[in-house]
């Protein structure tokens, strides 16, 4: 039932890229192995964009360095841009080219004449009814499938998907990510960014960025079990400004904030809500509810910034 | 019931023979957070243009802070603060004559604007950088920035264009502090009625109210809880592995009305509540065992705002 654990597909080491005095890419290192989804999370400019780039061989590293697909990045980057596909924020599709054709295009650039491959990409991405649509006729969802075809078209092993979903509808998202499990279950290697904590929850592995440095990587559930060392609770109060700032200074309370009609809080074991009653009773607010919830990523990330 | 600050009735406006804005009616209350949620083109910022008087409407009517936009444009306009999603501040200028030149163009006197910029920088947390360019700024205070530029006229209804797309959680987490604060206390002491546009469920979760817009109709409206409540299905969370055998193993399972692949875990949507949660469960572990695999649990969790949105767009179809 279970395989041998499949082999490296990208070892970066170090990877460093400076512009003047400012570090892009600070030393970042890890592996990805074949058939993963490595997500990238990171705000806009922590560094996400020029690893993608360095890792296409596009931009040279100022340090450190990298291998993806056997290839290195600084000697053989044609290899590796020939055997992976790349689907970019601000990809340039003709819009008044058809589905059909953006794709017979593409897949020339990449020496592919083979109409039976353009068919199979097409059905591949789920747009056979729209292969005869004119591109700027495509919603928002459509249209990012057919960025993907054209990232597949020449059967790369390794995909990199840079912000790939930003500005589409939660169901064409799942559809896009049932589309990304399909290809990860035939072997294709998977590394996306996204700025979207919700997202990143459908990686395999999760690395996560901040100011170019990588600061964690591990599975979702992993993150959470280390980086939350608490327990996460939703507190309804009244009133709730009272109430959070009597558990600002609470002993045994990580972490509160104000999130919306409610409180968002990450006490110490132990302290459970018997505690936590205490507290807000102590402090005179009327004390409505209390909800156990499961951390999120973004509480991860906020952990882990308070620790740097 | 506070007062209602913003109010959109039937608003309704076309695009080349498409509707963009059908019908769309929402009310936000003072002291009120209401987000607007949906994908790019599925007119929320159409809407948002429609509120501010940026674009007419072809039918139906907005309000803010009780002034009708079409007939009383000016009041209505000077109760009202906006932050763009595209905010440009003037990056040679420093923050205080970045906010003073907005106080300026809205006509407030010499004697007023300082002391409010001031108050408004110490608020946001700039005041000590009020001598600094804007453009030496970080991107999370350029926001902040931002958001003191849109509140220096003391505006009782703030309307936000995604405000913390792409922002860092730390920043996303002081900016939602403020706005929560806000819309909290107002100097009037009855708050302010803040409206928010997203496609983001994670920043719609801070809101007091959702409104889900898709196709230029809101389908769905509520405080996140109630909206959760309507979704009547159970979330099973499944971990173990191969995940890709587990997920077919699951979807087999004639209790299992749906499965989705969640990085390293799965989500079942079971049709009846905690009962067959259990018996799933409990047939799942017997069955991954059996086959080779290895079981590492389950346990149902609660339904995510993506979920709720999900069944419903789909009841719509």
């Amino acid at each position: 039932m279970i395989g041998a654990v499949p082999s490296a597909v990208m070892t970066v080491n170090a990877l460093t890229r400076r512009f003047g005095d400012f570090v892009a890419v600070d030393h970042v290192s890890f592996e990805v192995r074949a058939g993963e989804i490595l997500g990238y999370l990171g705000p806009n400019g922590s560094g996400k964009t020029t690893t993608i780039r360095m890792l296409l061989g596009l931009l040279k590293p100022s340090e450190g360095g990298a291998s993806v697909l056997g290839y290195d990045i600084i000697r053989q980057a044609e290899l590796i841009r020939a055997n992976s596909g790349y689907m970019s924020q601000k990809f340039a599709i003709y819009d008044d080219l058809t589905v059909w054709e953006n794709l017979q295009f593409y897949g020339g650039v990449y020496g592919i004449r083979d109409k039976r491959r353009i068919r199979q990409t097409v059905e591949q991405v789920g747009l056979s009814d729209h292969e005869r649509t004119l591109t700027r006729e495509l919603s928002a969802g459509w249209r990012q499938r057919l960025a993907l075809g054209i990232a597949l078209v020449h059967q790369p092993r390794l995909l990199f998907l840079d912000e790939p979903t930003s500005g589409v509808d939660p169901i064409a998202r799942r559809a896009f990510w049932d589309l990304i499990y399909q290809l990860a279950a035939e072997g294709v290697t998977v590394f996306v960014t996204t700025h979207y904590m919700d997202e990143a929850e459908y990686c395999h592995r999760v690395g996560m960025m901040r100011d170019g440095k990588l600061l964690a990587m591990d599975t979702p559930t992993a993150l959470k079990a280390v980086f939350v060392r608490g327990e996460v609770f939703e507190i309804v109060t009244d009133p709730l400004l009272e109430s959070l700032n009597a558990l600002e200074k609470a002993k045994g309370v990580q972490q509160v904030a104000l999130a919306g009609d409610h409180l968002r809080a990450i006490l110490q074991e132990g302290l459970g809500e018997a505690g936590l009653k205490a507290v807000l009773e102590s402090a005179g607010v009327r004390f409505l509810s209390v909800r156990r919830c499961e951390p999120s990523l973004e509480d991860v990330f906020l952990c882990l910034s308070k620790r740097e | 019931m506070n007062e209602i600050l913003i109010r959109a009735e039937a608003l309704w406006k076309r695009f080349g023979g498409v509707a963009a804005v059908d019908g769309v009616s929402l009310q936000v209350r003072a002291g009120e957070i209401y987000g607007l949620v949906g994908s790019d083109g599925a007119g929320k910022t159409t809407t948002l243009r429609l509120l501010i008087g940026a674009i007419k409407p072809e039918a139906g009517n907005a309000f803010l802070g009780g002034f009708r936009l079409d007939r009383q444009a000016d009041k209505a306009r000077a109760v009202t603060g906006y932050l763009s999603q595209r905010f440009s501040l003037y990056e040679d200028l420093t923050v205080l004559e970045n906010i003073r030149f907005f106080a300026e163009v809205r006509g407030m006197r010499q004697n007023e604007w300082y002391p409010r910029c001031m108050e408004i920088l110490e608020f946001v947390g700039l005041a000590q950088f009020r001598q600094r360019r804007a453009g030496q700024l970080s991107g999370g205070m350029k926001q902040k920035l931002g958001l003191a530029s849109a509140l220096v006229t003391r505006p009782r209804v703030l309307l936000l264009d995604e405000p913390t797309t792409g922002v860092d959680p730390v920043t996303r987490q002081d900016f939602w502090q403020l706005i929560i604060r806000l819309a909290a206390s107002h100097d009037d002491g009855e708050g302010i009625g803040v409206l928010v546009t997203t496609p983001y469920m994670d920043e719609a979760v801070r809101c007091h109210r959702i409104g889900f817009m898709r196709k230029g109709r809101l389908i769905a409206e509520g405080t996140p809880a109630a909206l959760r409540e309507r979704f009547k299905d159970t979330i099973l969370e499944l971990q173990g592995s191969p995940l890709a055998w587990l997920k077919e193993l699951a979807a087999s399972h004639p209790l299992v009305k749906d499965v989705r692949s969640f990085g390293d875990r799965l989500h079942l949507r079971l049709a009846e509540g905690d009962a067959s949660a259990a018996t799933v469960s409990l047939e799942m572990e017997k069955a991954v065992w059996a086959g080779g695999g290895e079981f590492k649990g389950a346990k149902a969790v609660p339904p995510t705002l993506e979920d709720v949105f999900m069944a419903l767009a789909e009841a719509e179809e």
